[in-house]
């Protein structure tokens, strides 16, 4: 089936692939198979599963650490990548509508890997385009890769998914990630903790999320050794200044929020700390050099889960990577 | 049963041929008015405002001679007008009676009150979900944003 990808009729291409736009579209069986591939290429990053493949990458707004990752994933599996970082280069900048990039590049490409400033732009780009969409992050909506390899950092540190405590400290009312992460561990029954300052509080609608789906959680806002000594997980997000309308109360909360080496001292062993990074301030570099930090190997993992979406989006499975192992 | 649907709505204006549109909530019969574009039109119409009903107390009634009106623009009138009822005619005749209600998903009709929306920004349809136990609130189907269906823009 592979190799000659481009000669099959755009309509029934279109039935043979399925575009990555939201994580709330995963099951929870799509979820642990993503996962099983993911750790496929942990253990061999380098199969050519996608020779003569080109993967688009179409940054309409820069990020240069999805980007990068998404193409080494691309790189490592042997596809070769064209696209764009800077959307001042291109024609969109002179009034260009999305559509007619994305059917432009559909002529040219197999995937394309697409963020964008606007929310809903993945989702419009995977109705017309006739090669799958993989949503790399649309506005402040979704970023399901992000959240995929965040369940693989957890599962991979854990050893499972099912029944953890999950503390999620910082900026919890604009972080996207946070709401993602509640959003796909519905399956897996976890405690939440939602430790942040009243103004960047968890939103009503996420817990009403919790309520309906019989998701325990505890509502906190103070971030001391004692009260993250049960966590499994700690994820730590940005408390960005800009984010407050209130800055006395920035000013009165900034260092409320920041772990340092020493709340370390009552935690559990199978403890790890997680962060979508970039960090600013709010992991203290003490914490680097502790057996939990894992922010980095968190990030190293949004390779493999790249690679394994990059791989099932164009229908390439499981067993086919195995048969190339 | 035609016949007495006939006679009430006799007490308005008779209407030969055409559309009825009653049971309007007074504070949205201009809103109807908009989205039916009747100042444009040539057609004779009747505008009843502040008449008696059972359901609001008062309301209001448009009939308008020689239109009929496809789903699109019926929908339109759901969305600010839930739970009106409309009547074809055909002369003086009721042929058709419906509860005008809007579907569970529907294309065109408003804007997505989110800035950031993609629908906003692209020549493209808007494309909703009515959702909420009484749907009182919409969901955009490409940013996800939920909004009352009180507070959108008609297209
Ligand atoms: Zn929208």
């Amino acid at each position: 089936m592979r190799g000659d990808f481009t000669t099959i009729p755009f309509k029934l291409r279109k039935t043979m692939t399925k575009s990555l736009v939201n994580i709330a579209e995963l099951s929870k069986e799509k979820i642990q198979y993503l996962l099983d591939m993911a750790q496929l290429f942990e253990k061999d990053p380098n199969l050519p599963m996608l020779k003569n493949q080109v993967v688009a990458t179409l940054f309409f707004e820069p990020s240069t650490r999805t980007r990068l990752s998404f193409e080494t994933a691309a790189n490592r599996l042997g596809a070769r990548v064209i696209g764009f970082s800077d959307p001042k280069a291109t024609s969109s900048s002179k009034g260009e509508s999305l559509k007619d990039t994305i059917m432009m590049v559909s002529n040219y490409a197999d995937i394309i890997v697409m963020r964008h400033y606007l929310e809903g732009a993945a989702r419009y780009a995977a109705e017309i385009a006739p090669i799958p969409i993989v949503n790399a992050g649309d506005g402040a909506n979704q970023h399901p890769t992000q959240t995929m390899l965040d369940l693989y950092t957890i599962y991979q540190t854990q050893g499972r998914l099912n029944d953890l405590d999950i503390y999620l400290v910082g900026d919890l009312k604009y972080g996207r990630t946070v709401h993602s992460l509640i959003m796909a561990m519905r399956f897996f029954n976890p405690t939440f903790h939602f430790i942040s300052p009243e103004e960047l509080k968890m939103p009503q609608p996420y817990i009403d999320f919790c309520d309906e789906n019989h998701i325990n959680y505890v509502i906190d806002d103070e971030f001391t050794a004692q009260s993250i000594s049960h966590a499994d997980i700690l994820y730590m997000t940005r408390v960005q200044r800009e984010r407050f309308t209130d800055l006395v109360e920035y000013e009165r909360v900034k260092n409320s929020f920041i772990l340092h080496a020493d709340m370390l001292t009552h935690c559990k062993d199978n403890m790890k700390i997680l962060h979508p990074l970039p960090r600013v301030n709010e992991i203290a570099t003490d914490v680097d050099d502790t057996k939990y930090a894992y922010y980095f190997e968190q990030a190293k993992n949004g390779l493999f889960m790249r690679q394994a979406i990059l791989c099932d989006v164009v229908g390439i499975t499981a067993e086919d990577v195995k048969s190339k192992m | 049963m035609t016949s007495k649907i006939k006679n009430k709505e006799l007490q308005v204006a008779a209407l030969q041929d055409g559309t009825v549109i009653d049971h309007i909530p007074v504070d949205k019969l201009f809103a109807v008015v908009t989205i039916l574009n009747l100042p444009l039109m040539p057609n004779k119409i009747t505008i009843g405002f502040n008449l008696q009903s059972k359901k609001y107390g008062k309301k209001g009634i448009i009939k308008i001679s020689d239109c009929f009106f496809d789903d699109a623009v019926i929908n339109k009138i759901a969305l600010v007008a839930p739970a009106c009822k409309l009547s074809i005619i055909k002369d003086y005749e009721v042929v058709e009676k419906r509860i005008v209600k809007l579907p569970n998903e529907f294309t065109g009709v408003c804007k997505c009150i989110n800035p950031k929306c993609i629908t906003n920004a692209e020549p493209m349809n808007t494309r909703f979900h009515v959702i909420g136990e009484d749907r009182k609130m919409l969901r955009c189907h490409y940013c996800e944003q939920e909004m009352n269906r009180d507070e959108v823009k008609l297209l």
